[in-house]
């Protein structure tokens, strides 16, 4: 009797202590996502009252006019205008640079990954995704910025492709592993040359992964601001030269912050960025989740 | 023919790998070469003194190895009562249901914040509580970069380390259940032992994620060229001491930051290196 007694507190203390668990799991797990509110709620209480249109019309203003605003009261003028088009020059010409080389060594380890030399280039690639974004900065400074002797757009843009490749490289690949070998016999099959199937049959099966990787690569290195600092530099006035400096909305963010009279534009352009990003990751989701193969 | 050409484009494309890689380290050493033959790779590794000044020029690169150290431990070490959790939460408890997926998102969206963002909310929100809890006066440190790198790395921990808990067998589970095991019985004596490996790797890489974060580091840290004094103290990791002085510099001092460059590679390199071989060795099991 005593016997089962002392087993059955033992046995709620068991259950007991199978709560306590379970309750912290939860307790935890939600307390893991208040950084994000508590970010998304500073950026959004700051950033709402800049956020206007001037933003996308107005070019980053000088220090002395912020300064000359702030005494009179009245709202910082500019906005963001050189880093939007900066930020849309450099990403662009990086997807551009990305596409075809991602897809083409995707396509190549999917179709060889039993050599060796696949696995090589396998490995490679997982090297260059670990590379932090401040030494991409260094490599690209090294390449673009030292030969040509000057900052520019195109060395950003350098710099986010070695950033951005081994995402669309390992998604192209995985999409591609992921399809049916059937797919290709039967285009093979009736006739078509390997080169079709690849253009006809598989990337266009593929096209919800690949495309996902590529936005979500885009995602990622929209917000970089260590490589741009030491390729693209910054400017002050809208630039579409690749071969000169230009600005980026973080390098604007950047700017701001290290001078206490543009401190107002801060929040509105993290806002921007922000709001960017999460629509970017959002049809990234929407598209994978309609193309699912 | 056409494939012929198709096939070669294909091998020249992965042939850019090798290119490339190779041009990242005769980036990295070509430029790291002059300061390394002026104090030797010893000698600049483990020299904690950082002096630009003309006269006393003097570089080395301890005092930011131990702060990258310091900064990525302490933020690992934080990030686990966070990222594990919510691991078991979407792993675990709640696999496969909808508000797995629903946490498993919203973790997500913090890796897909930019590092300025997590730092100018570190600087304008968190500071200000650091300050108040008597860490120091000003608020920068390692503590503070820590705490902020912390929330940058949990989705990392997080999203790897609930694929290895869910992968754990259900017969496994399910014997033990059989034999009375409570919930958080068979997590603790089954899943969390099946998929340790896993969950390590996910967290070295999580470690090598935080040892190359820049930004937000840059901006939290305080920025002083010595060795951290303590998780209280200022400091510089390698990112930032890079982020911070490299615009200005040239000769031996762009050399020796180029040279700090290549060490952050070669250890978060080898950091991924680590994870990678123990996941493999998992899928091989």
């Amino acid at each position: 009797m005593t016997n089962n007694t002392s087993s059955s507190t033992g046995t709620k203390r068991r259950i007991v202590k199978d709560k306590i668990v379970y309750a912290s799991v939860c307790f935890f797990s939600f307390l893991t996502m208040v950084p994000l509110f508590l970010i998304l709620w500073e950026v959004l209480s700051k950033g709402y009252k800049n956020f206007n249109l001037r933003l996308f019309t107005e070019v980053a203003p000088s220090s002395m006019d912020a300064m000359l605003a702030r005494v009179s009261g009245e709202a910082i003028p500019g906005g963001i205008l050189n880093g939007i088009t900066g930020t849309i020059l450099i990403v662009a010409l990086a997807v551009l640079f990305t596409i075809p080389l991602g897809l083409f060594i995707g396509i190549y380890l999917a179709e060889n990954s039993e050599k060796q030399f696949s696995k090589v280039v396998s490995f490679l690639t997982d090297l260059l995704q670990g590379i932090p974004s401040i030494v991409i900065g260094i490599i690209a400074y090294a390449w673009v910025v030292k030969p040509l002797g000057s900052y520019s757009a195109l060395a950003g843009s350098v710099a986010l492709t070695i950033m951005m490749l081994p995402m669309v490289v390992r998604s192209t690949e995985e999409t591609l592993k992921m399809l049916p070998v059937s797919y290709k016999e039967a285009g093979l099959s009736l006739g078509s040359s390997y080169t079709n199937v690849v253009f006809k049959v598989l990337l266009p099966s593929g096209f919800g992964g690949i495309f996902t990787g590529i936005l979500l690569a885009i995602s990622r290195v929209m917000g970089e601001t260590a490589p741009l600092m030491l390729t693209a530099l910054g400017a002050s006035l809208v630039n579409w030269d690749i071969f000169e400096p230009t600005s980026s909305i973080p390098l604007l963010i950047w700017e701001f912050y290290n001078d206490p009279n543009l401190i107002d534009l801060i929040w509105s352009s993290s806002l921007l960025l922000l709001i960017v990003i999460f629509v970017l990751n959002w049809i990234a989701k929407t598209v994978a989740s309609k193309w699912k193969i | 023919m056409k494939d012929k050409i198709f096939n070669i484009l294909l091998f020249a494309a992965a042939l850019a790998v090798l290119l490339l890689t190779a041009g990242v380290l005769y980036a990295l050493v070509g430029k790291s070469l002059e300061v390394f033959s002026e104090y030797g790779v010893w000698g600049f590794v483990s020299n904690s003194e950082w002096d630009p000044r003309s006269a006393t020029e003097e570089y080395g690169a301890l005092s930011f190895i131990m702060g990258t150290l310091y900064t990525a431990f302490f933020a690992l070490f934080l990030c686990i009562p966070f990222s594990l959790p919510v691991a078991l939460f979407t792993g675990e408890y709640f696999k496969g249901k909808r508000v797995a997926s629903v946490v498993s998102s919203i973790v997500d969206l913090l890796a897909g914040i930019p590092s300025i963002v997590y730092g100018l909310w570190g600087f304008y929100a968190l500071r200000p509580v650091v300050i108040s809890l008597g860490v120091n006066a000003q608020g920068f440190g390692v503590f503070l970069a820590s705490v902020v790198l912390a929330v940058m790395i949990i989705p990392y921990a997080s999203s790897l380390s609930a694929e290895f808990i869910s992968m754990v067998p259900n017969n496994l589970k399910e014997g033990a259940y059989s034999l009375g095991a409570t919930r958080s019985e068979v997590i603790q004596r089954v899943s969390l032992p099946f998929a340790r490996s896993g969950i390590v790797a996910s967290y070295i890489l999580a470690l090598g994620r935080a040892l190359g974060e820049t930004m937000a580091v840059t901006m939290l840290i305080g920025n002083t060229n010595n060795i951290p004094d303590g998780l209280r103290g200022t400091g510089n990791t390698m990112a930032s001491i890079i982020a911070n002085q490299f615009g200005e510099a040239d000769g031996l001092k762009l050399s020796a930051l180029i040279a700090i460059g290549l060490l952050l590679f070669i250890i978060t390199a080898l950091i991924n290196l680590i994870a990678k071989l123990i996941m493999k060795k998992l899928s091989a099991v």
